[in-house]
Formats: structure tokens, C-alpha cells, sequence
């Protein structure tokens, strides 16, 4: 095999999202060698899509915030499955990560008083969260990378290079995170990636890897995530040795866009309920009076004129039905549409054109009504919007040890953002995930430097795993020719339509609504898939060939997907993100069970010759206990829905 | 592409031509009318020149009580017609013997040249650089506003600060104008209106500007310390938005109102009187 | 026309001619492809790439707008794929779809962007003030907004690719920084809390003398491109112009600090 290009680092950050990028920030602080790579251009990360803001308990708005109360809300949210101490921490730190942006220059909507405005959300007791307008994400990824570009101009007047301690490497992927002696070694070290203008490969040697790679949502059809979202983090971290914790948990975002087809998937934000916005079906009915289960039905209006009501006085009225928790109203969403009341393009509608003057939509919406205006044409201040459930999120990720985010079983491995699991438990709050990748990407530059100062000895990758790493990454050029002995033999495939056929599985086998019959033949046919994309061929050559680039992602989706089915046919019961049809009730047994996927089998390629065999493995563990002084923090009532009268009785 | 890649040193000034750049033939491959608007601007900046040369050059009809024109207001050379109770300042005595409009149309010429609306307009439709966005430029070598001449446009807030006067004058015989031929006040006629139509555009036209912009706010740190110039500059930001519109808009008023005194003293039509 | 017959659900088929190649050469190629109702030009792009050109190269993100990622040049005119509709273009128009043309290019429809992040480099961040820490910063709404209606840029580079001073004179890229950084100064500049001055950097001055505000002409390109739409050319570069002229042609402001020690 050829030789490929070195370089050495001391720590490498996967991801130049919010929490890679804050991580890469830490390390270099701590005065190492940091580089940080990434799929997309620098400063174009996922992270630009969040719109509502950061949660972080500064009462600034109500002063009666404060941490407690945060912590409080997110393990309500999360359905008591988080990690007790991911939220504690996530709690306690998120303002002082929120105010250090702001010395980097951000730029946040102010109160009048001067201080960072705060904002309601869903699930938050307090205005909480520190917002831009509605493009919160984009200051974050922005205020972050002036930040580095202000470090790297230190290092370019100590050093007289820019590149001298910090360096992004911007569209490189990784592909394999290299171990000291082979993938069933120990220590991590470095990764093998390629530049995907050139297809050049090139190593990154360093003791510590930090993986910040987001989420998993292009694995599914209806997605409001970008194509960088092909859980490449989670995959690394799977054939690196590291397992994933709740991979059933995807989050279903109730209200995204159904039509036009080039932009189904994407948003529509909570705010439009909350400021009135509400959902009918093709008859015109407010069909979600019919959705509200016994548990909520004294908390919510029984009529609508009462749901009215409730704008203008919320203590003597209760708040319409619209505005229950996201996995409800995408359920009720999913049901109307199914039973054939839906819209002419499978949706509901969604609307304020009847509600509110079109002045008053127009100034508290305005993103909403450019949105539509731009993309689909819609007047919204005219017509109603058509919505429905998209896949938004995943709670599952990286089991991590919670204070030094480091990956378990692999030293040298950390995780952060939404590639690290635990933190949100079974359903995340808005607004808790720019202040997870703030507080723990910080959390995992810190540790990962700590533990490279630490390392005496540089672990380094031997030759034969770079060249089977190589070898892995240029198989869908020889594609069709290629008959080797782990591989079926057949006709080359393209990669597009096998990523078509992945996230039509997804979405409708292990979608919002689970059924056991339909996740059996969900891994069925990802095991078919994950034969065929061993097949899978590209023309062309190496240099920015997007049809190579998904071919080698696809072993990443494979993988991640095969986890989710795996762990939600596993999870008998419906919590959170995970709704099971043949078992909807929660289970207060299933909270003390986390379950854990790794990869079946010694490390090897993805692949596998029979279909039938398949790649993960799960385990289950037991939930650690809430510290007592935390499990204080919640009335006893309010523990018996939760937690096991064993747990409650210590 | 790492963010270390420096761009490499490129010789040549092919512009979108340039070896490194992808390799299209055409100048450009726009398929609207890009060339409308810098036409029309040119036509109507032409159409003006050559109107204010001749009237500026003519020395004559320029008073007929009690308007005057604004080209030759105020008259500061002791050959102007004198115009009772109007602006003859005879600053410059006798010895000029050219058009006294000369003499002062220097100011709104300056202030209007170095406009950064007509610098825009005239950029695009007489030097095309560009001459549309996205349309190559044909120039070889571009150094814009860095050297001599056209750092002088820096200088715009001056020819502001001449313009404010200048619109002070025109607002005096704006008020003048609510005189009779015999000079007796309180009287109207058309030519009012087309003095009043003409001040309010010129007023507004010079308010708008950029450079006043930033005088009366724009250069401040904390707007939330100086609430009053706050409120002023937003007024002021306001205007600017429609700079453009005002700019020709108080381009044709001041050719219509000069015209209208031309006709006037020339007696090709009289003044309707209203009272 | 038989191609531009409309199918059931409003398809037709559309005639792009899409520039491939690379830094060696390259051209306009032809093609027929589907348009159903509703769609994009990164659509477009995305459909010849999943059923004619496997190995069309095109760099996209968000699809939303927000992210800044698929520019290009639609028939001449700098544009986000993401955010071009189909349905503004007549049915039987051929559709040119080219890579930024300021920029080298890479291949196909992606350029080489760097000098953007050169450019991002040279401009000095945001100095802290001293006396403040974390959590003791105030500001007033109204004090911020001037900067934040520029930190909206998504940096799609629309803005730098349209500029006729470095689109048409590759040999200005080392002097001249573009709208949008000269944006960025701007920004700074007007930001209540930067201690810039205390530090011994005058943006101002800098922002004439090393950042080659002097080269920009004022004639718009960047503001009629923004797909932001923030006002570039009358809300940032005008306003530094003004603070450039303050500091070095202005005596009177000049005189005026003298007198009162600061003018803010």
C-alpha cells in the first residue's frame, strides 16, 4: 500500500460543531497540540439549524431560577432515564458557559436591564433560555469559531504560524479512530481520514480523540437534519470498541414541513403553538381534544373554547391540547394521517391565519412566515401550514463517564454533544442541547488534554490497520470486479439507492410509532442492505466524488440503524422517544434498565457475508442511582410514576 | 481543504478568466436585462448634464419676481439680476464675468459627485465597474477609492455641510416665493407649489444622506447614552433607505423648477396666480 | 415540445447545462432531467446526481438557508441553490448552473474558498474589555443591534464571490479583504463592549490601510446578493467608510476629540 501522510497532534477533535468546536478551544488552552477536523466547511456545522436558544438558569427573567429547578425539568423531560450527574453538571455549568460567550463577542438579545434576555420553552419551569432572534445555533457556531480564529492568531504572533497549535482540517472525514495494536488493542491512537477534495488519506496520530459528530437523522427519510448527520461518531466509536447507551431514544419532532419535497423534513418551530397555532385535520376539526391520554386529561382544556381562553389567562384556564409533549402530538399527528384524515400531502394543518391579525404574525413569527413565503409559497398569515412528525434528534450515543466525558472501555476515546449519550435520557428539552455541547464539549477538551499531557509513551497505529483502513475506504471503486472471499458475489450497486432504501426501512419500520413484527423485519432488511453495500460502486475517481462519500457512510448508517431496531425491539414499553404500539404504557421497571449496544464479534469490516447475522450485540445494565440529595429536589408524588418501590424504599 | 491552504500567488488580471477559475468562455451568463438599469441611469444622468450646462452657462432667465432659479441662488457675483430682498451677495464683486450660477452650483454638483448614491448610479453607468453584478468589468487594472482622484470622495461630509447651507438659501426664496411680482407678501402662485415641491425633496434629499447619517449618529458607540441623536439617526435611517428615490426625484424637481423660472422670464408662459 | 410536457403531479422535465470540471479545464454540459412541483436548483442537482452524474461534485448543507454552503451561479447570478425555487423560472428556459466564478475552482460546482478563511484571519477578534468578567457584561438592545443584524451572515460568500474588485482582478485578493469582512470590522467596530482601542488597534484606520476599505466603489453587488438580506453596502461598509473619513480626513472630528478626549 502506498505511504500515507502522518501527522501528529496531541489532540484530535472529530466534528466542528458547537461541542467539538468548544472542546478543541479547551484543549488548546491547555496548551496542547490541538486539530480539529470536519466534513463540511469550517463554521457550517448542524449546529446553525437550532433556533430557540441555550437554556442555562441565570435568572436573568425569574429570578427564581436556578440550577436545581434545571436539573428538575430535564430529568421530567428526559423521563428519569438521563444520568443523574451528566444533568447535574449539565445544570450547574450551563452559565457560566453561556456568559464566556459573550467575552468571545457574541452578541445576545438583551433585557432592559442589560442583561442576556431569556426566553419560555416547552418543559422549562422559567424563562430560560438565552436566544439571537430565532438563529441562536448560528451565533454559537460563529462566536465559537472567531474564538479559534482569535487563538490561532495568538499562536500566528508567538509562533508565526496560524496553524501552529490549532488547525482545522475542513472537509476531511474519518473514517477508522486507530488503536494501539490493531482495533482490539488498547489505546487509542489517532484516526485515518481523507480529504474529500483531493481523496487523499492521511493520518492524524495523538493519544486523544474527541468525537463530536452529532447525530443520526439521515438514516431516516424525514429528517430535519442535514447530510452530515450519518452517525459517523457513533459508528467509530462501535468499531473502536466503545458502546452506545439508549440508542432506542430518537426524538420525533411533531411539527416539521411535508411539502414541498425538497425542504420535507425541516422545522416549523414549537413557537407557533405556543403563540396560538393550532393543528386540524382535512375536515377541519381540532382533532387533538381526541389525543389526550388519561395521564394529562386533568391539565389540559376539554373544549376549545377554554384552550382560547388560555393565551390571554393561564391561571384560570388550561392550556390547549396543542401544546402537549412533542411525542403525543406527533402520535395524534401520525394517527390522522393514517386513519386518512390527513392533508393532500400527508400532513395536518398547522394554523395561525385564523388566529391572529396578520400583523401579529408577522412580527412574532417572522422566520416562520419567511420560511414558508421563500420555500413553499405559503402566505401563513393567509393559508395554513402543512405539517408533520420529522426526525429530529437522538437521546442514545456514546456511553460516556459523565464528569470526564471519556468513552467507556477505550482509553483516549471522549464524546460530547449529541454523540455522547445519557445526558437527555429518554426525550430531550428544547433548548438543553447548545448548552450539552457547551458544557460537556468543554468537559471533553479538558480531560482529553489532561489525559495526553498525561500520556508518557505516544500509542501509534501499526502499518497493516492503516492499510486495511485504506483498503476499507477505496473497496467502492472496485466494486463490481471484486469477488473476495467475505464478500457476496453480484452486480455493483449504487449507493443512492441503498440510502434511499435505508431511510424508507427506517422511517417506516422503526419510525415514530413501534410495532415488534415491523422492527423484526426492519433488521431483516438492514441486514440485506448491509450485504448489498458491500456492493456498493462509484464512478469517477477519488477527487470530491459525493457518490464515493456515501458509499462510505453508509457502513455508518448500517450500523447506527441496526442499534436503534436493535434496542427498540429489545425496550417493552413506551418512554419518551421510544413509543412501542404493543406495549404503550411506561413501565417503571424498564427505568433501571439501560441497554447497551457493541459490536458483535472481533472488530472487522462492517460487513458481513450473511444477512441473516447481525452486527450488534446488546447488553443491559442497571441505572445508577439518583444521589439522594438530587431525588429531594422532586415531591414523592411525583417519584412513584417513576421509579421502582425498591428504589423508593432506600 | 484545510483553512492552512493559502490562496497561491496568481498573476494576470483575467478576472473570472483567470487559469485557476472555472473555465467559462463567457463574460458572464446572465440572461435578464442586466443592462437596463446602468442605460437608463446613464440616459438620465446625461439628459441632466447636458441640461444644467446649458442653463448653467446661459447667464440669463434666471429671475422673474419673485421666483428665482435654484441654479443661480444664491448669486454671488455682482453681475446677477437683482432680485429684491433675494440672494445677491456680492462676494465676488465685479471682476467675474462668467455665469454667476457657476459661482455656486460647484457645491451641489460636489455634494451630489460625491454621493454614494451617484457614485453608485455613475460607477456602473458611465465606468462600468461594473457595469452589473456578476457581468465583468472591462477594465484591466481597478484601484477604487484608494488613490488620487477618487480618495477624494472621502471629502463627501463637506460638500454636506455646503449642501445644508445652500438648502438653507433655497429654503429662503422658497419663502420668498409667497411673494407677489410686486414683492408684496402674502401671495401664491404655481411657481409656489413648484418651489415648495422642490425644497421638500431637496431637504430631504440632503437629510438622507449617508454622510449625515453618521453626523448626527451613525459614529456613536452607545446610541443608549444619546437617546435624542438615537431618535435622530433613526429618522434619519429612515430617509436613507430611499436615498436613491430622493436623489433623482430632487435631481428632476430642481431642473423643473429651474425650468419653470426659465419659462417665466423668457415669457413663454405665465405664472397662474391663486392669490 | 414533448420534453415540457407536465406529468401528473406538475413534473415536467427541465433543460440545466451544469459547468463540470476541474482546475484543468472543464465545460457546460447538457441535461434533461425531472422537475416535480415545489422543487429547488439543489434538488435538481441532487436528482442528476442520484440518477445521471454519480460524481457530481456540489457542496450543501442545511437546504434551509441557513448554513451558507450551495452557492453558485443560476443563469449569471450568485444565488443558494437551497433557496432558488424552481417555479420563478419559465418552463422552457434552459437552466446555466455554474460554480462561484471569483473563486479557483476545485471541481464542478465546488470552488475553493479559502481566501475567505485567510481573510476571516487577518481581521482582529473581539478584545474583551478588561475590567469585566464573565457574567457582568451589559448591553442595551439598542446598542446591539447594528452589529447583530451583520452576525446574521451565514458567510455563504455570496457577497465576495459578486465583487467586481476581486471577481475581475484576481491581483486585488491580497490588498482587499471583501464585503464580507470589511462587514466584520464593521461589526466590531460598533460592538458596545470592544476594547479594541484600549488595546492599541484602531479598526478604523486598519480597516482603510490593511483591510483596503479604499477599493470598494459602493456599487451594491454585495447587498443585492445577500440572501440574508442584511444591508451590507448602507449599514456596514458606508458607515466604516464615514468612521475611516472621521479619523483621517475629518479635522474637525479630529479637533472635536481633542477637546472633549472621545467622541462616544
Amino acid at each position: 500500500m502506498a505511504h500515507v501522510d502522518r501527522q501528529t497532534w496531541d489532540v484530535v477533535v472529530v466534528g466542528a460543531g458547537g461541542a467539538g468546536l468548544r472542546a478543541a478551544i479547551e484543549a488548546r488552552e491547555a496548551g496542547l497540540r490541538t486539530a480539529v477536523i470536519c466534513k463540511s466547511l469550517f463554521g457550517k456545522a448542524h449546529t446553525v439549524m437550532a433556533e430557540g436558544g441555550i437554556a442555562a438558569s441565570m435568572g436573568n427573567v425569574n429570578d427564581g431560577d436556578n440550577w436545581q429547578v434545571h436539573f428538575r425539568d430535564t430529568l421530567r423531560g428526559g423521563k428519569f432515564l438521563n444520568h443523574w450527574r451528566m444533568a447535574e453538571l449539565h445544570a450547574r455549568e450551563a452559565p457560566d458557559r453561556v456568559w464566556e460567550l459573550e467575552t468571545w463577542g457574541a452578541l445576545f438579545d438583551r433585557t432592559p436591564d442589560g442583561r442576556i434576555s431569556q426566553r419560555n420553552f416547552g418543559g422549562h419551569e422559567y424563562p430560560r433560555l438565552a436566544h439571537v432572534g430565532d438563529r441562536t445555533g448560528l451565533e454559537l457556531i460563529r462566536t465559537l469559531q472567531q474564538k479559534i480564529v482569535s487563538l490561532q492568531q495568538e499562536d500566528e504572533r508567538e509562533f508565526g504560524a496560524y496553524d501552529a497549535r490549532l488547525k482545522v482540517f475542513q472537509e476531511c472525514t474519518v473514517t477508522r479512530v486507530l488503536k494501539e495494536g490493531g482495533a482490539d488493542g488498547g489505546r487509542v491512537a489517532g484516526a485515518f481520514c481523507y480529504e474529500r477534495e483531493s481523496g487523499r488519506f492521511f493520518v492524524l496520530e495523538a493519544p486523544a480523540v474527541v468525537l463530536a459528530t452529532g447525530g443520526i437523522g439521515k438514516s431516516f427519510k424525514v429528517t430535519s437534519n442535514s447530510w452530515e448527520y450519518t452517525g459517523d461518531g457513533h459508528a467509530l466509536a462501535l468499531l473502536a470498541g466503545a458502546p452506545l447507551v439508549h440508542m432506542e431514544f430518537v426524538q420525533f419532532h411533531p411539527t416539521g414541513m411535508v411539502w414541498p419535497p425538497s425542504v420535507k423534513g425541516i422545522l416549523v418551530t414549537e413557537s407557533v403553538r405556543g403563540d396560538g397555532g393550532v393543528l386540524r385535520n382535512s375536515e377541519g376539526k381540532r382533532f387533538m381534544f381526541d389525543y389526550i391520554p388519561d395521564v394529562f386529561k386533568e391539565k389540559y382544556a376539554q373544549s376549545e373554547d377554554e384552550g382560547d381562553r388560555w393565551y390571554d389567562d393561564p391561571d384560570n384556564n388550561r392550556r390547549p391540547p396543542e401544546l402537549l409533549p412533542r411525542d403525543e402530538v406527533a402520535r395524534a399527528i401520525n394517527a390522522e394521517v393514517k386513519a386518512g384524515r390527513g392533508s393532500p400531502h400527508g400532513g395536518v394543518f398547522l394554523d395561525v391565519s385564523t388566529r391572529m391579525p396578520a400583523e401579529v404574525i408577522k412580527r412574532r413569527l417572522p422566520s416562520m412566515h419567511h420560511q414558508f413565503k421563500e420555500l413553499a409559497d405559503v402566505d401563513i398569515t393567509a393559508e395554513p401550514m402543512e405539517v408533520g412528525p420529522t426526525c429530529h434528534y437522538v437521546m442514545g450515543g456514546v456511553d460516556v463517564d459523565p464528569d470526564t466525558a471519556a468513552a467507556a472501555g477505550v482509553p483516549g476515546l471522549f464524546a460530547a454533544g449529541e454523540v455522547a449519550g445519557g445526558m437527555h435520557g429518554s426525550n430531550r428539552l428544547g433548548g438543553n442541547s447548545l448548552s450539552d455541547l457547551l458544557v460537556f464539549g468543554r468537559r471533553a477538551g479538558l480531560h482529553a488534554a489532561e489525559y495526553a499531557a498525561s500520556t508518557l509513551t505516544r500509542p501509534r497505529a501499526d502499518q497493516a490497520q492503516l492499510d486495511a483502513a485504506e483498503a476499507e475506504a477505496l473497496r467502492p471503486f472496485s466494486a463490481e470486479g471484486a469477488r473476495g472471499s467475505d464478500r457476496a458475489p453480484g452486480p455493483a450497486e449504487n449507493p443512492y439507492t441503498l440510502h434511499q432504501e435505508l431511510q424508507q426501512t427506517m422511517n417506516d419500520l422503526v419510525g415514530i410509532i413501534r410495532r415488534a413484527g415491523e422492527m423484526e423485519q426492519a433488521l431483516e432488511r438492514l441486514g440485506e442492505l448491509r450485504v448489498r453495500a458491500g456492493r456498493a460502486g462509484v464512478e469517477g475517481h477519488r477527487q470530491y466524488n459525493p457518490g464515493w462519500h456515501l458509499a462510505l457512510d453508509l457502513r455508518n448508517m448500517l450500523l447506527v440503524s441496526e442499534c436503534v431496531a436493535r434496542a427498540a425491539l429489545e425496550r417493552e414499553e413506551s418512554r419518551g422517544g421510544h413509543t412501542r404500539d404493543d406495549h404503550p404504557e411506561m413501565d417503571r421497571h424498564w427505568r433501571t434498565v439501560n441497554l447497551l449496544c457493541t459490536l458483535a464479534g472481533p472488530d472487522g469490516a462492517a460487513e458481513d457475508p450473511d444477512p441473516a447475522r447481525g452486527r450488534i450485540r446488546l447488553t443491559r445494565r442497571e441505572t445508577p442511582p439518583i444521589r439522594r440529595d438530587l431525588l429531594e429536589l422532586f415531591d414523592k408524588d411525583e417519584l412513584v410514576k417513576y421509579l421502582t418501590d425498591e428504589e423508593l424504599s432506600r | 481543504m484545510a483553512t492552512g491552504t493559502e490562496p497561491a500567488p496568481k498573476s494576470g488580471t483575467r478576472g473570472v478568466h483567470d487559469a485557476s477559475r472555472a473555465a467559462i468562455p463567457a463574460r458572464h451568463l446572465r440572461t435578464d436585462r442586466w443592462w437596463l438599469a446602468p442605460a437608463v441611469t446613464a440616459a438620465g444622468l446625461l439628459a441632466f448634464i447636458a441640461y444644467s450646462t446649458w442653463r448653467a452657462f446661459a447667464n440669463a432667465d434666471y429671475y422673474h419676481a419673485p421666483y428665482v432659479s435654484p441654479f443661480y441662488s444664491p448669486c454671488l457675483a455682482q453681475n446677477c439680476a437683482p432680485m429684491h430682498g433675494g440672494p445677491n451677495w456680492q462676494i465676488f464683486g465685479s471682476w467675474w464675468g462668467l455665469s454667476p450660477a457657476l459661482l455656486i452650483l460647484i457645491f451641489p454638483l460636489g455634494f451630489r459627485l460625491t454621493c454614494y448614491y451617484y457614485r453608485k448610479a455613475y460607477y456602473r453607468g458611465f465606468w462600468a465597474a461594473p457595469p452589473a453584478c456578476a457581468v465583468a468589468e472591462p477594465h484591466a487594472k481597478y484601484t477604487g477609492e484608494t488613490r488620487f482622484p477618487l480618495i477624494l470622495q472621502n471629502i463627501h461630509r463637506y460638500f454636506f455641510y455646503a449642501a445644508v447651507l445652500v438648502a438653507c438659501v433655497l429654503t429662503y426664496d422658497t419663502v420668498l416665493s409667497f411673494r407677489d411680482a410686486h414683492h408684496a407678501w402674502g401671495h401664491m402662485g404655481l411657481g409656489t407649489l413648484v418651489f415648495l415641491a422642490n425644497i421638500v425633496l431637496i431637504w430631504a434629499y440632503t437629510l438622507s444622506c449617508h454622510s449625515c447619517r453618521h453626523i448626527v449618529g451613525g459614529r456613536l458607540r452607545h446610541f443608549s447614552k444619546h437617546p435624542v441623536r438615537y431618535r435622530l439617526w433613526g429618522w434619519v435611517g429612515k430617509l436613507n433607505e430611499r436615498h436613491m428615490l430622493l436623489a433623482w426625484s430632487s435631481l428632476i424637481s430642481v431642473a423643473v423648477a429651474d425650468f419653470y423660472v426659465f419659462l417665466l422670464a423668457s415669457g413663454v408662459f405665465d405664472d397662474p396666480r391663486f392669490f | 415540445m414533448s420534453g415540457q410536457e407536465t406529468g401528473p403531479s406538475g413534473a415536467y422535465t427541465a433543460h440545466f447545462r451544469v459547468w463540470r470540471g476541474d482546475a484543468d479545464g472543464g465545460g457546460l454540459e447538457d441535461f434533461r432531467v425531472e422537475v416535480h412541483e415545489g422543487e429547488v436548483v439543489l434538488d435538481i442537482i441532487h436528482r442528476l446526481q442520484a440518477t445521471q452524474a454519480p460524481d457530481l461534485a456540489v457542496r450543501w448543507n442545511c437546504k434551509a438557508g441557513k448554513c451558507g454552503s450551495c452557492s453558485a451561479e443560476i443563469n449569471g447570478r450568485p444565488r443558494l441553490m437551497c433557496m432558488t425555487r424552481m417555479s420563478v423560472f419559465d418552463r422552457t428556459q434552459t437552466l446555466t448552473v455554474t460554480p462561484m466564478r471569483a473563486f479557483p475552482v476545485i471541481r464542478d460546482l465546488v470552488t475553493d474558498v479559502s481566501f475567505n478563511y485567510v481573510k476571516a484571519r487577518e481581521v482582529p477578534a473581539f478584545v474583551p474589555p478588561a475590567e469585566l468578567s464573565p457574567g457582568e457584561y451589559r448591553m442595551q438592545q439598542e446598542d446591539v443591534n447594528r452589529s447583530q443584524e451583520f452576525r446574521k451572515c451565514i458567510e455563504c460568500f455570496l457577497c465576495q464571490d459578486t465583487c467586481h474588485v476581486v471577481r475581475d482582478h484576481e491581483e486585488n485578493k491580497g490588498a482587499f479583504a471583501g464585503p464580507r469582512f470589511l462587514m466584520r470590522i464593521a461589526e466590531l467596530d460598533m460592538h458596545p463592549l470592544d476594547a479594541a482601542s484600549e488595546a492599541g488597534l484602531d479598526r478604523r484606520r486598519t480597516a482603510q490601510d490593511e483591510h483596503g476599505l479604499g477599493y470598494c466603489n459602493i456599487t451594491k453587488c454585495c447587498t443585492e446578493v445577500c440572501p440574508e438580506q442584511i444591508r451590507i453596502t448602507d449599514n456596514a461598509l458606508i458607515p466604516l467608510k464615514e468612521r475611516a473619513a472621521d479619523r483621517k480626513y475629518d479635522p474637525l472630528v479630529w479637533l472635536g476629540n481633542k477637546i472633549r478626549r472621545r467622541g462616544d
